[in-house]
């Protein structure tokens, strides 16, 4: 580490303290929780993913504290915790919102209309990329492919899926977000907070009822072969508000 | 072998006869998707009404090794992208070893275009469920994974659903079926990085580790996950096994081609008329897929398309005909990798789609190689660049001499992802790049290319 040539020097003075941990309940509670993850693996350090995981759902992000509890449940150092915390996208690194709102601008999406999405959100929220309003309700963030192009373009509100989004749709959304008005996504389970998601991901299962069966089964997309190979709706007007001439192409419908 | 005469059935699949010759009811084969339709598809109970886990009752009837040269005998290759032979793997764990075996599915889906093992997971993960049954059985592993990429929890809750139902139902836990034997699976959620769709690092990250790859040799076969014995599959290959298992390895050869046999999901995404998933015999056309879906939206025609995800190099309207299996595709001059077909119209810019790809390869690049780190950094300088309308034309070799130093000279296909579409939009669309060098900046209309475009004219 040496002083940047603008001259605004790196302090080379007392080295930052240890992070300070969480207190005793919480601490107790999570490690409870630790090790129920750790037991599913054969090797403890299989579990620092999901325990990652766990210490964003108590904080909402990866803090040194949360870093201070992974290294020592788990026999690492906290350097070893931190690099693989600041390898992965989903560690958010400070304070965000309780709605990680993710545009897909991955190229397919962004085509089809992700980077105006993207945009008009920026502006309507007032934030930049990876910034959350000033409420701490939504953090804004552009993301990269989530293996759902034939919805494009996608928006991703805590690991949900909204396909087909439109602009207005997508500030629609942000709005009831922002309102605190309860949001059902295309695919998935009614919102629940980012701690609550990051729950899930730590591999405790989403007890809410119905939450599994949420938004039924197979998207309209995912079904448009089935459809077609059975004789039904050849060309799936199911899918996309895109259809005025969909009826040009006959191919022979029903059965 | 008894693949000549069913062949014929499905002959329409290599056959280009413009399309219209052919029903569509022909041309596909839904059998993973069979049943995606049902009210609640994802349940044990569904997956049991259309002879779900009759593949494991035969399996179990069998040898683990007749298991294992069954489904080589199948012919079944690797989903994933590579086209491995999904037998052949399970044969490469040494028996009698003392070690843990362990099988790996790689359900972190990520190359661009790719949706079909969300979908597949989200309407049918007990499909997945007996497969790894299956294979755990033949491979003798009692504990194996499903690592499936964080960014998609809809489907890691049907997963943990499914996997607690075939515990309560005695498929998983101790002495599966009276077989004697165990197996545990643990459904493990990444945390946001495509690099770990690449086995090595896949297996780095579930260690709990950075997800970067490892020099092969030693495979994984060998030396895998805590240095044991590991398959490490995908998704849809072992989701299609206990549908060989169940209604035989020959009603499997009958569909796709002699070397690319059986059926898989097609993703038809971008500016066509119908995208979705289309399950058909390997060796189906674009030209079939487009013509029973609708075509490209109306008043457009096909630009360029990827047969693959983005690192299988592109395709123009030139060829809509190549058979997308194997080696149709292979012959072609590109991949057919996840069979992500991202079909782009007229109103694309080249540029901006190859620039985006780059600057998401630069994104995910691990960061180990040198030649990847830092060539998809200065891919995305240059072709910001000339997006913007300051490139000059010297800088068209010099994306191509990058690209050069980082095709083949990584640890894994990541580098060598990178560089396809550099290669390929090059070849076929030089002067598009030239356009926006000699017009300083992009001659396309990004309106024009979004969901919504053609409404808001007719508006």
């Amino acid at each position: 580490m040496t002083a940047n040539p603008t001259g605004q020097g790196v302090s080379l003075g007392m080295p930052q303290l240890p992070a300070p941990d969480f207190p005793a309940d919480v601490r107790a509670r999570l490690e409870a929780d630790a090790a129920e993850v750790i037991a599913r693996y054969p090797d403890s350090r299989s579990a620092l993913l999901p325990l990652l995981h766990l210490t964003q759902s108590e904080e909402g992000h990866v803090s040194r504290t949360g870093i201070r509890f992974c290294a020592e449940v788990l026999g690492l150092t906290t350097a070893e915790v931190t690099a693989v915390a600041t390898f992965y996208t989903m560690y958010r690194r400070k304070p965000s919102g309780d709605y990680q709102v993710g545009v897909c601008t991955n190229t397919l999406c962004a085509v089809m209309g992700g980077d105006a999405i993207f945009d008009e959100l920026k502006q309507h929220l007032g934030v930049g990329n990876n910034e959350t309003t000033p409420d701490g309700k939504v953090t804004l963030e552009h993301i990269e492919c989530n293996a759902a192009c034939d919805y494009a373009p996608v928006v991703m509100v805590n690991w949900e899926f909204f396909d087909n989004q439109t602009p207005e749709s997508a500030k629609a959304l942000v709005d009831d977000l922002l309102a605190g008005r309860p949001v059902e996504p295309t695919r998935g389970a009614p919102l629940c907070t980012y701690k609550e998601t990051a729950r899930i991901l730590a591999g405790f299962p989403d007890e809410r009822e119905g939450a599994v069966a949420a938004s039924g089964g197979a998207g309209p997309a995912s079904l448009i072969g089935l459809r077609i190979a059975r004789g039904e709706s050849p060309h799936a007007p199911v899918v996309h508000p895109r259809g005025e001439a969909r009826g040009e192409t006959t191919t022979e419908g029903g059965e | 072998m008894s693949v000549s005469t069913p062949k014929e059935r499905h002959g329409g699949t290599s056959q280009p006869e413009a399309g219209g010759g052919t029903s569509p009811e022909k041309l596909l084969a839904p059998v993973l998707s069979a049943f995606w339709d049902e009210p609640e598809s994802w349940t044990l109970e569904t997956y049991r009404r259309h002879e779900g886990y009759e593949g494991l009752r035969k399996a179990l009837a069998m040898t683990p090794d007749e298991v294992i040269a069954y489904v080589k005998d199948s012919g079944l290759r690797g989903r994933g992208g590579a086209g491995f032979p999904t037998g052949m793997k399970w044969q490469f764990i040494p028996q009698g070893d003392g070690k843990p075996h362990y099988l790996v599915v790689n359900a972190d889906e990520s190359e661009p275009g790719t949706c079909k093992d969300i979908p597949l997971l989200f309407a049918n993960p007990h499909s997945l469920v007996e497969g790894m049954i299956i294979a755990c059985y033949a491979i003798r592993s009692e504990h194996a994974f499903i690592y499936l990429r964080g960014e998609t929890v809809p489907v890691l809750r049907r997963l943990h659903e499914a996997v607690r139902e075939a515990y309560a139902a005695g498929y998983l836990g101790k002495d599966i079926g009276g077989s004697g034997r165990n197996l545990d699976i643990t459904v493990h959620a990444g945390a946001g990085a495509y690099i770990c769709g690449e086995e090595t690092a896949l297996l780095d990250s579930l260690e709990g580790r950075r997800g970067q790859p490892r020099l092969r040799p030693p495979f994984p076969a060998v030396e895998g996950l805590y240095a044991c014995p590991t398959v490490v599959n995908n998704v849809e290959s072992i989701a299609s096994v206990p549908a060989i298992l169940n209604k035989g390895k020959d009603w499997f050869k009958a569909m796709g081609t002699e070397k690319s046999p059986g059926f898989t999901l097609y993703s038809l995404s971008g500016h066509v008329a119908g995208p979705g998933q289309y399950e058909a015999p390997l060796g189906i056309t674009l030209r079939q897929l487009l013509d029973m879906s609708g075509g490209m939206r109306p008043g457009h025609r096909l630009k360029f398309w990827t047969p693959g995800g983005s690192s299988t190099p592109m395709f123009t309207d030139e060829h809509l005909d190549v058979p997308l299996d194997y080696e149709g595709v292979g012959a072609a001059g590109s991949m057919l990798g996840t069979k992500a077909l991202q079909c782009f119209d007229e109103t694309t810019c080249v540029v901006r789609a190859v620039t985006r790809w780059t600057e998401f390869y630069a994104h995910e690049s691990c960061g180990k190689c040198t030649p990847c780190r830092e060539g998809t950094y200065w891919l995305v300088q240059l072709l910001r660049d000339i997006e913007a309308g300051k490139g000059v034309m010297s800088d068209l070799d010099k994306l191509n001499d990058i690209a050069d130093n980082i095709n083949g000279k990584s640890f894994c296909a990541l580098g060598d992802g990178a560089a396809s579409p550099i290669f390929s939009s090059l070849k076929y669309f030089r002067a598009e790049y030239e356009q926006h060098i000699t017009g300083k900046g992009c001659p396309f209309d990004p309106r024009k290319s979004t969901l919504w475009a053609d409404t808001e004219v007719n508006a």
